[in-house]
């Protein structure tokens, strides 16, 4: 506790409101911007709205069920409606889904967070430990290997690897299922199902994350080796491994504080098209539909999400920056 | 702010994140799942979603719905039967008054007796304005409802209109829970509660749909207890998973349905269907609008071997929207594969033999842009063969793909690869794709024919309840378009699904065009029977 106290809170908390602030303009520029940019798209909403059954309705059917959407108002007219709507708490309500929007985001984000979570945390680790094995011995068979395959996973896009899992996991091996959250003939999500069904989605978008963690960890652990205090260290006879642990982690692992921040974005986006390869009930695949059926509301509080989510990553990558390297302080 | 602050607003999210998480992982379940008996549950595979299960919104309007029923349904052989109706409605002198007397003591499926106000709610809601359901101008002729007594219900029509009681297969929603809330978005849309055989326990969008059996189902409780269907798009994926045993049953094209064919314990089901591919010739455009060249590409095609090489044999040449082996077909409109006579009409009508093979007419070329919808496997090997055809008459086509919302457009000038297809009636999709009254009104008559003496013959066959005047109208129609053919419709393309032999029996009814839930062998899985 006593060390808790002693942290910077003053700092952190300035820092943390001015970005608060920052955020409402960033929100309010990037929900205009995604429905200027679903106004312009080719996508019809009403076309989604009706399924196969708009393909033989008639025209004055469809007219009135784009006046009855509110579709046919003009653009800024829809977002300050859906803004002030949003602020009274109403999100509204989702074309294509056929349901509030608050209900379904909160049916799917659980799963999205626990796949992201999953993945996230598996990355940081494998990722650290590999980086730092790799940079203990620059230039070893080890290094070579690790270093290879993280270029290699780095330009792999995470659909091909998702599809590539699939194929080995679930139809030649038949070991883990293809896709979905539970089994197709059960109703009931017994946390044993739901832990057979995660292992390939997560696994996938670890690895697709893994890379820029070994890379990251591997140059900063590998330049701190090098550094004075570690030499020093090692010249007063220290064990190699307090070494390591003490003084070249602790500065390696500075850049990679960084790194978690700015791999939030690449995460969404990795979720975006792991979730869509196996079937996964998250938001992705609401987020895929919302956007090609430009589903207003949907679309501009999945997008609000996704930026908070973002912002959110950033601050927390500065105020853990901050706390490692007091030099950095609280402004920035 | 202080530290304070900040860390109890941090506490208070953290929890608040929590109860969130929490809530948002539980799923639903009621104890009925996991597999029982081998043959009391089900398991299917289907491509297409339904948007959403009300069926104020169009949800289940062909019937077989599973959750709800109409006051009619189709049997195996697509005959009106009576379901909440005790029996076919009386039809008055003028056609312009159905009477349906009720079916006593059905209930819904929270125990709510269904009555007459339930029919009346169900038909003024989807005729009002402000629900979204889109097809509503196929109950177009209806004027009212009226509720006689507590198991009697009157439609009033506006004009007399034959197949009328072929559209109250419709189904049913419950008043008292669907009347009480928003029509568009309410929570009935997604959980529908209904008299059919069958409760929806949850319904997972994207992923699948499960049921179980409504044991109080006024037509007897369904032997298969737990049914789901799974939404599997990709047609590999969707057999790889009916390999592996995850599905008990599910549709698949052609090639790899031809792969279960020796699969032990496996049934292959290949149902009929009113389902065609067209070209639609847009009278707008130069070349496809003059007769000669409908006529010449109408015989330069060669149907058989379409069948053969895109069905591998699982369908028929088409003629017309209606298939050949319909009751309502016209015999001797079968168009023969005739390349010399398509060359000798283009040829008569002054489409001279140009440059690269490809005629012209007044210094114009014989090339006219054909559009298919970018995906779809099937419209593209239709849209290569039929662009194959046309250029030995030497007519240039010119194959595109894209979304519809690249297609749509275009549709005025440029040629579609286009389906559709509807058995109940053959006015239910004739009337839509030769009328001349929805020429380019939304996805309707895309063709923008107008022939004077179809639209008669499409009027007066569907204002006479005469069979054999409504038979002769179909027939004068078909005729013509031997004469001026609207559409180039290339094949009826059969639908193949292959099931495990669990069950005995099973049967598939005449299928439309859009085979979705209501489709397939589980038409009427309330009724299947084990096979042991």
């Amino acid at each position: 506790m006593s060390r808790l106290a002693q942290l910077p809170w003053g700092p952190m908390a300035r820092m943390t409101g001015r970005r608060a602030l920052l955020a409402v303009p960033v929100l309010l520029a990037v929900t205009l911007g995604v429905f200027a940019v679903a106004a312009a798209a080719p996508f019809d909403p009403v076309k989604a709205y009706a399924g196969t059954a708009g393909l033989t309705a008639s025209q004055e059917n469809l007219d009135q069920i784009r006046h009855n959407l509110g579709v046919d108002q003009p653009l800024l007219g829809r977002w300050w409606h859906w803004l002030t709507g949003a602020l009274t708490g109403d999100l509204g309500d989702s074309a294509t889904l056929r349901a509030p929007v608050s209900q379904v985001i909160g049916e799917r984000i659980g799963w999205s967070v626990l796949l992201c979570a999953l993945a996230f945390v598996l990355a940081i680790i494998v990722g650290t430990l590999l980086g730092v094995l790799a940079a203990r011995r620059r230039g070893s068979l080890l290094d070579r290997a690790v270093t290879s395959a993280a270029y290699t996973l780095e330009a792999a896009p995470p659909f091909w690897l998702g599809l590539l899992a699939v194929w080995l996991f679930a139809l030649k091996l038949g070991v883990l299922p293809a896709g979905g959250l539970t089994d197709t003939g059960s109703e009931v999500a017994t946390a044993g199902q739901i832990a057979r069904h995660v292992v390939l989605p997560a696994l996938v978008l670890a690895v697709s994350q893994l890379p820029w963690f070994v890379l990251y960890v591997r140059q900063g652990v590998g330049d701190a080796l090098e550094e004075d205090p570690v030499r020093g260290a090692r010249a007063r006879g220290l064990s190699e491994r307090t070494v390591l642990l003490q003084h070249a982690l602790r500065s390696g692992l500075l850049p990679v504080l960084t790194l978690i921040g700015s791999r939030v974005p690449e995460l969404i986006t990795g979720a975006l098209l792991v979730e869509t390869v196996f079937s996964w009930p998250g938001i992705a695949a609401a987020t895929v539909q919302a956007a090609t059926s430009v589903d207003f509301p949907l679309l501009a509080a999945l997008t609000v999400l996704a930026t908070a989510a973002v912002l959110v990553g950033n601050l927390l990558s500065d105020l853990l920056y901050g706390l490692a390297d007091p030099r950095v302080g609280f402004d920035g | 702010m202080t530290a304070r602050s900040i860390r109890s607003a941090a506490a208070a999210a953290l929890a608040g994140t929590m109860a969130f998480g929490a809530a948002a992982c539980s799923t639903p379940s009621d104890g009925t799942g996991g597999a029982g008996g081998a043959q009391d549950s089900a398991v299917v595979g289907i491509a297409y979603e339904p948007e959403s299960l009300s069926p104020l919104l169009g949800y289940g309007k062909d019937g077989n719905s599973k959750i709800f029923d109409g006051l009619l349904t189709h049997d195996a052989d697509m005959k009106l039967r009576p379901a909440l109706a005790a029996k076919l409605p009386e039809v008055s002198d003028d056609g312009k008054t159905y009477t349906y007397t009720l079916r006593d003591g059905v209930t819904f499926s929270d125990g709510k007796p269904f009555t007459a106000d339930d029919v009346v709610f169900t038909y003024e809601t989807i005729l009002d304005e402000k629900t979204n359901n889109a097809s509503k101008a196929e109950l177009d002729a209806l004027e009212k409802v009226e509720k006689k007594d507590a198991r009697t219900v009157v439609f009033h029509l506006k004009y007399p209109y034959a197949p009328f009681a072929e559209r109250t297969v419709l189904p049913i929603a419950p008043q008292h829970i669907a009347g009480k809330q928003d029509v568009n978005t309410g929570s009935f849309t997604t959980h529908p509660v209904g008299t059919g055989p069958y409760i929806l326990t949850k319904w997972s969008k994207g992923e699948k749909l499960s049921f179980k059996a409504n044991p109080h189902y006024w037509g007897g409780a369904p032997k298969v207890k737990n049914f789901t269907m799974a939404i599997i798009k990709d047609d590999d994926v969707r057999a790889t998973r009916l390999r592996s045993g995850d599905l008990d049953g599910a549709i698949l094209p052609p090639n790899l349905a031809a792969t279960f064919k020796s699969a032990k314990g496996m049934e292959s089901l290949s149902a009929k269907t009113f389902d065609y591919r067209n070209v639609t010739l847009p009278t707008a455009n130069e070349v496809t609008g003059d007769k000669a060249v409908r006529q010449a590409l109408d015989i330069a095609v060669d149907r058989k071997a379409m069948v053969d090489g895109i069905l591998d044999g699982a369908g028929k040449p088409a003629y017309g929207p209606v298939p050949t082996d319909s009751p309502w077909f016209a015999k001797g409109t079968e168009r023969t594969h005739d390349l010399k006579k398509a060359e000798q009409i283009l040829e008569d009508a002054g489409w001279k033999k140009g440059e690269g093979g490809i005629r012209e007419k007044d210094g114009k070329p014989a090339s006219f842009k054909l559009w298919y919808l970018a995906g779809d496997k099937l419209r593209q090997e239709h849209a290569l063969a039929f662009a194959s055809d046309a250029k030995k008459a030497g007519i240039e086509v010119k194959v595109e793909s894209g979304p519809w919302e690249a297609i749509r457009p275009n549709m005025k000038t440029d040629a579609v690869l286009a389906g559709g297809g509807s058995p109940a009636d053959p006015d239910f999709d004739q009337y839509l794709l030769l009328h001349s009254s929805l020429a380019g009104d939304g996805f309707n008559n895309m063709s923008r024919y107008d022939n004077p003496k179809v639209d008669k013959a499409l009027v007066d066959a569907r204002r006479t309840d005469d069979k054999a005047a409504r038979k002769a109208g179909y027939e004068t129609v078909q005729r013509e378009l031997v004469e001026d053919p609207a559409y180039i419709f290339l094949t009826h393309i059969d639908h193949l699904y292959v099931v495990k032999d669990r069950w005995k029996d099973l049967t598939t009814q005449v299928e439309p065009h859009d085979h979705g839930l209501a489709s397939g062998p589980w038409w009427n899985v309330e009724d299947w029977q084990p096979a042991t």
